[in-house]
């Protein structure tokens, strides 16, 4: 009564277009076991390095594959778990980078705040896998499984902090509002499985589009798709579910409080466009005006909200919620050109406020970020002064800088689409933002302070060349757009079968 | 009929714990609570067919995981009545509680539109009869999710490291050895 032995298959793997993954994860297992097994200790400045080379080494086999899509066109691998496309090599450079300027601003940071260096850059290495999963992933359980593993190094990293007053109550709230977001998003995806049958991305496309509203009973699908939408609006912290958004970007530390902004703030948007836009496609009627409606609450709440705070890295929390609703413009317009203005727009925020953040995190002080502190900055630090203006400009959407650009084309998106009221509304909110980031520039430019006393900043060479080098970007990108323009319209997900 | 009977002591079971889990003062209690919900999940796993997963059930979660939980909460020393009532907002409860009734009332929504089980597969039957279901349970985790198997070792790495950091008391010989600046 011996259960009949069946042979069994492994499933093919392309191991090479895995490879982004395995330099990641390898970069984090290496700085562990290089630290801890080594007799002497370790410089700190060893976990950096191996960060940012392992990051950078993922970026260029990323834009290798990026080649390759190119030519052959877009594949699956592993059980079609994984999906090497435009949309997957995109986020897998935009991560990388991400990573690499948050490493470095973080190289000063864990040294003055006394934080254990190799666990930091493991930890942005392993949440880094996780972003890239979820933008890869042709499988819910996937996704989830990128998400977790994404959002527990994240609430870590915002625990690390926890001698600071603000830093516990940050990693607190983050935890368990974080774990509460997952649990819809997981209710979401049980939802779909068991109307669709499936937990595969492509099969569930096909099944919704082919059987269209006929899904039985397209109540359940619907209900699924509004607790997606539930979930995945918690991760981008899009209003009204960005409660956790300012007190945890304040008591975080600055350089995660960027990486918070733009690295997961843009894995959960690829999650959103992947699962939500392209395989529920067919069920555009369910949830374009809920994301429409998302999109209009964040945009008010970021303006008004933003406003009205004293502390610079609430404000910039608060204008986070906003750009979050700008960027659900292009998401809910539901078309090509919709997709990759979300695309630029999040391209571009990743650099104005991972810079904006590493001009913070230098400025950096025990108890909030009060605009006092910014008085006079002009004067002691010109350099660091004129480089917050451009990103605080770009973040308000003036003409010259990536951020005017990324404005331009999610509102244009959404006039070709004709949901005049929301591009009417991203507009005069834009307007409102552009006061509270003046209000910045104007501490730190215009107002007699008292420099003499002021605590000199030292600005150490890596968050430097990080801040130039996003100035850098910013503007440039900003004067001439069109390649990335067109590269992130190449950067389209294609929900394929098979290698 | 049976089945009905089965899955209402069940889901009897597993709810009774979930909220003692929550409601119970004693941390020992909480961790005692869930083995109840654990092994009522179980029961559901075997009136689907699915007898290996019902035994990993018991053994991992309410044997070792649960166990683990109590050396924690005994080796702490938080076996003590903890009072976790922090004020809260106004009106908090209030709005749970709608919050609870609603979300009650879609589901009962939702139950009554699904009419003959969301899938084609009756409820109560083995997928496939003549395959063990460790045989099964293996196809699925080896090949359709492989990756998501593995994946979840880079999750595990996390943990530890997060374990570590959170677990561990600051040490000052460590910030010299970083060259750390005042």
């Amino acid at each position: 009564m011996f259960a009949q032995l069946t042979q069994f298959e492994s499933p093919p793997v392309d191991f090479f277009s895995l490879t982004p993954l395995f330099i990641l994860v390898g970069g984090a297992v290496v700085i562990m076991l290089v630290t801890s097994l080594s007799p002497r200790p370790i410089p700190g400045w060893f976990s950096t390095a191996v960060s940012v080379a392992a990051s950078a080494g993922a970026a260029v086999v990323a834009m290798v594959l990026w080649n390759d899509v190119r030519e052959s066109g877009p594949y699956s691998t592993v059980s079609d778990a994984i999906g090497i496309d435009g949309f997957s090599l995109f986020f897998t450079v935009l991560v990388s980078l991400g990573v690499i300027a948050t490493a470095l601003v973080g190289d000063a940071y864990v040294r003055r705040e006394h934080i254990a260096a190799p666990e930091f850059h493991a930890l942005l290495l392993t949440a880094a896998t996780g972003a890239i999963v979820m933008a890869s992933a042709n499988d819910l359980v996937v996704m989830f499984i990128g998400l977790e593993s994404l959002s527990i190094g994240l609430y870590i990293l915002a625990a690390m902090q926890f001698r600071r007053p603000h830093g516990r109550e940050a990693a607190m709230k983050y935890f368990v509002l974080g774990a509460f977001s997952s649990a819809f998003l997981l209710y979401g995806i049980a939802l779909v499985y068991g109307t669709t049958g499936s937990t595969s991305l492509i099969v569930i496309r096909e099944r919704t589009s082919s059987l269209g509203a006929m899904v039985s009973p397209s109540e359940l699908l619907i209900v699924g798709i509004a607790l997606l939408l539930v979930g995945f609006a918690f991760k981008v912290a899009a209003a009204p579910f960005h409660f956790w958004a300012p007190d945890v970007y304040e008591g975080s530390g600055s350089p995660v409080s960027g990486f918070m902004a733009s690295v997961a703030k843009a894995a959960a948007f690829a999650g959103l466009l992947r699962v939500v836009v392209v395989a529920l496609g067919a069920n555009e009627g369910d949830w374009a005006v809920p994301l429409a409606v998302l999109s209009a609450i964040s945009i008010i709440v970021g303006a008004v909200m933003a406003i009205t705070q004293n502390d610079v890295k609430r404000m910039l929390a608060f204008s986070s919620v906003g750009h979050a609703g700008y960027i659900l413009v292009g998401v809910q317009a539901a078309t090509a050109e919709g997709m990759s203005s979300a695309l630029f727009y999040l391209f571009a925020y990743t650099f104005m406020v991972i810079g904006s953040f590493a001009v913070v995190s230098v400025i950096g002080w025990d108890n909030g970020h009060p605009i006092e502190r910014y008085e006079g900055l002009a004067k002691r630090r010109p350099w660091l002064a004129g480089a917050f203006t451009v990103f605080l400009l770009a973040q308000a959407g003036v003409p010259m800088t990536a951020g005017f650009v990324a404005k331009f084309l999610v509102i244009k998106s959404a006039v070709a689409e004709e949901i005049y009221w929301l591009a009417i509304l991203a507009m005069v909110a834009s307007v409102i933002t552009a006061f509270m980031y003046l209000r910045i520039v104007m501490a730190m430019w215009a107002r007699d302070a008292d420099v003499d006393d002021a605590p000199r900043l030292a600005v150490a060479p890596a968050t430097a060349f990080v801040v130039a080098a996003a100035v850098a970007i910013t503007l440039v990108y900003g004067i001439i757009p069109d390649s990335l323009i067109e590269f992130t319209r190449d950067a389209v997900p294609a929900l394929v079968a098979g290698n | 009929m049976i089945d009905l009977i089965v899955f209402l002591v069940a889901a009897a079971i597993c709810l009774v714990g979930a909220v003692g889990v929550v409601v119970a003062r004693n941390p020992v209690h909480s961790a005692l609570m869930l083995v109840m919900t654990l092994f009522g999940i179980a029961v559901h796993f075997v009136a689907q067919e699915a007898h290996f997963l019902a035994a990993v059930q018991v053994i991992v979660y309410a044997g070792a995981i649960v166990v683990m939980f109590l050396f924690v909460i005994m080796l702490l020393g938080v076996d003590v009545h903890t009072k976790l009532d922090l004020g809260g907002l106004k009106g908090q409860r209030v709005a749970a509680a709608a919050f609870g009734v609603v979300g009650l009332g879609v589901l009962v929504f939702l139950m009554t539109r699904v009419e003959d089980g969301i899938t084609s597969q009756p409820a109560g039957t083995p997928i496939d009869p003549n395959t063990p279901d460790i045989n099964q349970l293996a196809h699925s985790l080896f090949d359709q999710y492989v990756f998501a198997f593995e994946l979840t070792s880079v999750l595990l790495i996390i943990a530890v490291i997060g374990a570590v950091i959170l677990s561990r008391k600051p040490r000052p010989e460590l910030e010299e050895s970083q060259g750390g600046e005042s």
